[in-house]
């Protein structure tokens, strides 16, 4: 399978106080990396999922994919195509291979467009005037399992599920390479949670489009998802194929998520839980060290000074950390 | 089994709503055994939020409970005058909701209003911010007496969890209503708040009625499980029972078609099919008939009572009678 997005060592940084106050209150570095040192592949048709707790860059990291934010440095190449250095015009062409399921499903949708305009408004947008949209519409939801009537509703007589899914129709509209779901079963009940994964599931076998699923609910990463990258204050902690991240997670970060995943099983509490101390530390005041070193429970005097080294295992699972886990 | 705290029965309430009178929750007979937790476990629609508002007596304009009771510390909640009942609120009864920045007042500090809801004790302020300082510290922030001072958009989402339930656990209440408390936090945090809870519960001896729709933290935290379906409980019994041996065909297939419950890998995750159904001009029979793959006949017509399945095991289908 070819390349599809190509990222290296990206970082995109804010400012967080203007040049004057940064010099009134005397900060130095007036900026946090929300993104930093981040670098992975999506082959066509693979589904990558990034899990990470709130504030972790997750939703910055797809913003910068989608051109929607700028890289500070590093390096984004979609089919061989340098994002970062794209023109306005050059964008626009790229959004039609590239789209978004946003979190918030009933919120990014216009309350004012019925569903039908809202599915067909990307042709619109990018000028497409070759067809018939009122039979486009009706396609696209037939492809998201929605009855056609729906076309005629507004978004607030939708309930989440549908909702979600009259998402899911915009974003398959321009026949996108890439899809970018970001927490695409926030707020839904288990049992429409299932029926999302599995519409999801299905376009990316029928259409051939790859996902980029941005999730911090771990439940539903096994079911979808090829790659899985953890990510911690910006930085990939670890990252690798899904089956490996979840039967031998081998940073403590990724071992604590997974234990902290609670499991329908009353008997499951009583087996030993790695809990993590305190808090996700400020970006704005990065540990030094292990950036993780202030919640780990693992962690020792070298931890605390020294920035943990690269380590590969079997090729494919890369994580930084002193002391990887011996799990066998 | 011990008294109970609160004890509900037969309680309804309905809403007047343009279409017709909307059943929002139909003849719910609920207990909590002094100093146990009750988890109530449902999808949206299936009357949790209902259930907790009629405990706490804020229902809207348009609700009116035709038949039922609740009883709290042998007084019946629904017949006491609202001067009483905001007597009982906030010291013997108190909640957490689900998101603590719209709890918090976000104009007044931690402290301000910590201080302020003690207003019934007649003790000197140095006194009540010394409480507050104490309860602080047992909700485990770091550094109270300095983060009294500070407004709740200055602290993180887990901090201002534990200051609500800081402030929830004040007055020492006999019940702790907790609104889906962990939904809006991450899971390390979750289970941080969680493990707190269970302490708290434990040194403080009060009840606690946890509503969540997350299976996964009812499992970790509750003693009793109440599942609840389009306004009806249908089924209910020890934790363990629940969810080792679930008997309703609902509870049975919610438990299936979580992800976290299926630990291969599948490409197909089992779904309920159908929509709750319309709690306007209810047809009678079983509320889980169109959705239920084993419906007899017998469900058409008659709508189950809860009956006893196991010694702590009571559920409401006609296929467990027969």
């Amino acid at each position: 399978m070819s390349k599809l997005l190509s990222i290296k060592n990206l970082r995109v940084r804010f400012r967080i106080k203007s040049p004057l106050q940064a010099m009134l209150q005397k900060i130095d570095d007036p900026y946090i990396d929300a993104v930093r040192q981040v670098s992975l592949d999506i082959k066509q048709g693979e589904t990558f999922t990034l899990v990470g707790e709130s504030g972790s860059g997750k939703t910055t990291l797809a913003l910068a994919v989608a051109g929607l934010l700028n890289a500070t440095e590093g390096q984004i190449k979609f089919m061989n195509e340098d994002v970062t250095s794209m023109t306005s015009s050059q964008i626009m062409a790229y959004r039609k291979k590239i789209s978004f399921i946003w979190q918030n499903s009933i919120g990014s949708l216009s309350p004012r467009m019925s569903v039908g305009s809202l599915i067909t408004e990307g042709y619109k947008i990018h000028n497409l005037k070759d067809r018939d949209l009122k039979m486009e519409a009706d396609r696209l939801l037939k492809l998201v399992g929605l009855p056609a009537h729906i076309s005629g509703r507004y978004a607030h007589q939708l309930s989440g599920g549908q909702a979600r899914r009259v998402g899911v129709a915009r974003a398959i509209a321009l026949k996108p390479k890439l899809i970018i779901a970001d927490e695409p079963t926030a707020g839904l009940d288990v049992s429409v949670q299932g029926e999302i994964l599995n519409l999801l599931n299905k376009l990316k076998d029928d259409l051939g489009v790859s996902l980029f699923v941005i999730t911090h609910n771990l439940n539903i990463v096994r079911h979808i998802s090829d790659k899985t990258a953890v990510m911690y204050l910006g930085r990939f902690v670890e990252q690798g194929q899904t089956d490996d991240i979840f039967a031998k997670p081998k940073h403590p970060y990724t071992l604590a998520l997974l234990s902290a995943n609670l499991t329908p099983y009353p008997e499951a509490s009583l087996k030993n839980r790695i809990e993590l101390k305190g808090e996700v530390p400020s970006l704005m005041d990065r540990p030094n060290g292990c950036e993780f070193h202030t919640r780990c429970p693992f962690s020792s005097e070298h931890c605390d000074n020294e920035f943990p080294p690269m380590h590969v295992f079997d090729g494919e699972q890369i994580l930084t950390c002193h002391y990887p886990l011996n799990q066998n | 089994m011990s008294e109970n705290v609160l004890r509900i029965r037969d309680l309804s309430v309905n809403y007047q709503t343009d279409r017709g009178v909307l059943e929002a929750i139909r003849h719910v007979n609920l207990d909590i055994p002094k100093g146990s937790i009750v988890g109530v476990v449902g999808e949206s629609g299936c009357g949790k939020s209902t259930l907790i508002t009629s405990i706490i007596r804020q229902l809207d304009d348009n609700a009116d409970i035709p038949n039922g009771s609740i009883e709290f510390e042998k007084q019946d909640l629904l017949k006491l005058s609202l001067d009483k009942m905001r007597n009982i609120s906030g010291t013997k009864l108190s909640i957490i909701f689900q998101d603590p920045m719209s709890t918090l007042n976000p104009v007044l500090s931690i402290g301000r209003q910590m201080i302020d809801i003690q207003y019934r004790d007649k003790i000197s302020k140095k006194r009540k911010k010394q409480r507050s300082i104490d309860m602080l510290t047992k909700v485990g922030i770091p550094d109270p007496r300095n983060q009294l001072n500070q407004y709740p958009y200055e602290l993180s989402g887990g901090m201002q969890q534990r200051v609500s339930i800081a402030m929830a656990l004040q007055a020492g209440p006999s019940l702790l209503i907790a609104d889906e408390p962990t939904t809006a936090l991450d899971t390390t945090l979750e289970v941080q708040i969680l493990k707190l809870l269970k302490e708290l519960q434990e040194e403080m001896g009060c009840s606690i009625l946890f509503v969540s729709h997350h299976l996964g933290v009812i499992a970790e935290l509750c003693d009793h499980v109440v599942v609840m379906y389009a306004g009806e409980i249908v089924e209910q019994g020890s934790t363990y029972e629940i969810f080792n041996n679930p008997a309703h065909p609902y509870t049975v297939k919610l438990l299936e078609c979580d992800p976290a419950s299926i630990s291969k890998k599948q490409n197909l995750l089992p779904t309920i099919p159908g929509e709750i159904p319309d709690l306007i001009n209810l047809s009678g029979g079983c509320i889980f008939k169109n959705r239920c793959d084993q419906s007899i006949e017998r469900c058409d017509k008659v709508t189950p009572i809860l009956n006893k399945f196991d010694t702590h095991h009571f559920v409401s289908c006609h296929l467990i009678e027969s």
